[in-house]
């Protein structure tokens, strides 16, 4: 269980879990090809399974139908199907269904949160805290709010090894004018898993709300939105073997309760009048709209597939590989290695490579059918204070074989041949 | 590995290695940056102007090799050129430098230096190519 406060030592892979027969079930890696394809951007992410695609076709084949207001059969089907994803959403991290909000993905989760409890929360003088290590969807939003609110923004620093430098924790509470404490559990660049329990507990102490941008632990670990503490966390479907087009908002309910609604529209309505609506109740009332429910067909899907695999064997999957990665890109006597030491951090590898360019790294592996990210990986922020423009990242999945990893450095000592100055 | 030779073509890595005008000038009549949000590529054009003519011109900045290798032969290409022929230079005349097909993401990283060139002489601040694409 990662609950934030401390990363468990590597484990080894789990008994029974065999990545081999995992990647069998994901039709991408049997399309045929040029060359075989070697997928290390799932951070970026994921690829589906079957079951999840499967999922979807029946919905659309089957009983499409808008949810929540046909009588007839169908309509019934879809929107069993919809409420039935939502409660698979909800105990996959451990929480009431009633609290689970379906978004579009992490990034309108969190702007949810911005827009509604931020505006009914936040005033001049008032400030925000963050951290030097988020994605810009848990930077941005808030940004647009400080600036229309006359808040300050604050951010926890990142030390040298790419960890949060709780020491600055407490000055940076200590007046209790922060009213928000915004933090990434993994970070998607550094794979660094953060403290999230620690942080949440001295949040609260100090009168904070505490989100927690759970994009890459939600897909990859198990997690308890109880026992991270936090009161609003967020997570998107497309990288946990999901769909695009669907995420989710966890929040506490008394929140969620005295929040405002987010977008007005169709379904988030009790009683319509021309001279003003009453709110529908939870969580429907930030459900505005038709919402995506072949995509939800497909989340619900994911998590089925997600548990059956096992959180802590995926887990113990990524923590592995980006162990036996960190091992091999070591032997590459250019290469550096961003972040902290691989017993504390997830399935992600960002580095540089000598003064090679990321994008030309990208271009020789590429050639080889390698797939790695390149560049700042919307944390610009977070580059500027490691103090490279820009970097390259593999990253991994329950479908990751170390044969990857082998591709990988090979393709790496190509590029070193043939950009060495 | 045929994508390979044609992507990293002798005369870009050449360029990539062995850049030709690098650097900056004392008392440029023109200096101008830009980057590529994208990626992070950044290059600075110095330029001296004499009788509507480069005299001479230097760049400076960071980037993959392909926005290196283009920005060298940009430069190489137009010093001593008159300012009108410069205006000139399109897209396609930086793609047939390097002589290779871009795919888009990489095509920004080859027309960087001729976008900052144009923006910081003419005031062009649309990306080389832009025009053609609309027609």
């Amino acid at each position: 269980m990662i609950s934030g406060a401390a990363a468990s030592p590597r484990t080894g892979a789990a008994p029974g879990f065999d990545a081999h027969r995992v990647r069998e079930d994901f039709p991408i890696f049997r399309t045929p090809r040029d060359k075989p394809l070697i997928y290390l951007d799932s951070a970026a992410t994921s690829q589906k399974p079957d079951a999840v695609l499967d999922a979807m076709n029946r919905y659309y084949a089957g009983f499409n139908a808008n949810i929540h207001r046909g009588i007839y059969k169908i309509a019934e089907e879809a929107t069993a199907a919809y409420e039935d994803a939502r409660r698979k959403v909800a105990a996959h991290v451990k929480a009431s269904p009633r609290e689970i909000i379906f978004t579009r993905n992490s990034t309108e989760a969190i702007n949810l949160v911005a827009y509604a409890w931020g505006r009914a929360n936040v005033k001049a003088g008032d400030a925000i805290l963050l951290t030097e290590m988020e994605h810009h969807s848990n930077l941005v939003p808030w940004q647009i709010l400080a600036s229309e609110r006359q808040a300050e923004l604050r951010y926890i620093p990142v030390t040298g090894t790419g960890e949060l430098d709780l020491d600055a924790l407490p000055r940076l509470l200590a007046d209790g004018r922060v009213k928000l404490v915004g933090v990434v559990h993994i970070s998607n660049v550094l794979g660094t898993i953060n403290p999230v329990a620690e942080i949440a507990r001295l949040a609260h102490e100090a009168g904070a709300v505490v989100l927690v941008d759970a994009s890459q632990s939600v897909p990859h670990c198990p997690v308890d939105v109880g026992a991270l503490g936090a009161d609003f966390v967020a997570f998107t479907s497309h990288k946990m073997l999901g769909p695009t087009g669907i995420g989710a908002l966890w929040g506490r309910r008394t929140l969620l309760e005295a929040m405002p609604p987010f977008l007005g529209g169709g379904e988030m309505i009790r009683e319509v009048k021309l001279t003003g609506s009453k709110w529908n109740e939870l969580p429907w009332k930030f459900e505005a709209g038709t919402m995506a429910i072949a995509e939800a067909v497909g989340i619900g899907a994911a998590v089925d597939y997600l548990q059956g695999l096992g959180m802590d064997a995926v887990f113990a999957h990524d923590r592995e590989l980006v162990a036996l990665a960190m091992e091999r890109l070591a032997e590459i006597p250019q290469l550096t290695i961003l972040g902290p030491p691989a017993e504390r951090r997830a399935g992600v590898v960002a580095f540089t490579l000598a003064d090679i360019h990321p994008h030309d790294i990208a271009t020789v592996l590429d050639d080889d059918g390698v797939c790695v990210r390149a560049g700042h990986h919307c944390a610009m922020p977070l580059h500027e204070k490691l103090g490279v423009p820009a970097s390259a990242r593999a990253s991994f999945h329950c479908y990751s074989v170390p044969e990857e990893i082998d591709a990988l450095v090979r393709g790496l000592h190509r590029a070193v041949k043939v950009f060495a100055k | 590995m045929s994508g390979m030779d044609d992507l990293y073509r002798e005369n870009i890595l050449e360029h990539y290695k062995h850049p030709r005008n690098q650097g900056t000038l004392e008392h440029p009549d023109v200096s101008y940056e830009d980057a590529n949000p994208l990626c992070g590529d950044r290059i600075r054009m110095d330029l001296n102007i004499r009788d509507g003519r480069i005299d001479a011109i230097r760049f400076s900045g960071h980037g993959c090799s392909i926005s290196q290798a283009a920005a060298s032969m940009l430069c190489e290409s137009v010093e001593g050129k008159p300012l009108e022929e410069v205006k000139k230079i399109g897209r396609d005349d930086v793609l047939e430098m390097l002589g290779i097909e871009l795919g888009p993401v990489r095509l920004k990283c080859g027309l960087l230096a001729l976008k900052t060139l144009k923006a910081g002489v003419y005031g062009m601040t649309q990306w080389p190519g832009e025009d053609e694409d609309r027609s």
